[in-house]
């Protein structure tokens, strides 16, 4: 049985989202199975045709023109993207977050298809029992 | 290098981790004894490539610097 690792996605800025996919795609190159739990700001920017404005977090800020800028002109992938590319060699199962789903009036169907099924904490909680760590990012 | 590749993977101007991701993905399709062939021009993957390749336990064929970019040959032997 391969190992698995789980991440709690709650932020909704590019760098973090980023983080989660860099983190995945190492982990599926280890052979190491990845559960992710998208829930808060993550999942707002987990919908199909999300308009809200990409940014980075606050930290660094200053830096955030700069990087923005460069991030463009290298075509650097986005974090789904970096996602969706783990899933296509690894095991990578992405599930949003109920709560956040009644919050936002967020159905399965609005959300980008790389989520397959809307969960609650509890049933996540019990996906990390098996996990040799579990990130909050 | 005299080898031919059965798979030539052109990733440059694709950065970490997206060579290594589409060397994997080449190698999850390719058939035992096929040879894959990554061009790129990441300096991450240029370390992480190989260390993969050897602890999945396959082989290297070699890291050839080309003009302006790197091929990385390896061989699936299981």
């Amino acid at each position: 049985m391969s190992k698995t690792m789980s991440i709690v996605l709650a932020s909704g800025t590019m760098d973090k989202i980023m983080a989660a996919g860099v983190i995945t795609s190492g982990a599926v190159a280890d052979g190491v199975d990845v559960n992710i739990f998208v829930t808060f700001w993550g999942l707002l920017k987990f919908r199909k045709n999300d308009n809200s404005i990409n940014k980075l977090s606050y930290d660094g800020s200053e830096m955030s023109d700069i990087i923005m800028k460069k991030m463009s002109e290298k075509h650097i992938q986005g974090g789904i993207e970096m996602l969706r590319k783990a899933k296509e060699i690894g095991n990578v199962h992405v599930y949003g977050c109920a709560l956040m789903s009644d919050v936002m009036d967020i159905k399965k169907d609005d959300l980008d298809p790389i989520v397959e099924d809307i969960i609650g904490v509890s049933q996540f909680v019990s996906m990390t029992e098996d996990s040799y760590n579990t990130l909050f990012i | 290098m005299d080898v031919k590749a059965d798979h030539v993977i052109d990733a440059r101007n694709s950065y970490c981790p997206g060579p290594l991701m589409e060397m994997i993905k080449a190698y999850k399709q390719a058939k035992v004894g096929e040879v894959i062939s990554v061009y790129s021009t990441d300096a991450g993957t240029k370390k992480d490539a190989p260390a993969w390749i050897q602890k999945a336990g396959q082989e290297l064929i070699g890291v050839f610097d080309r003009d302006g970019y790197y091929e990385i040959v390896m061989r699936k032997v299981k």
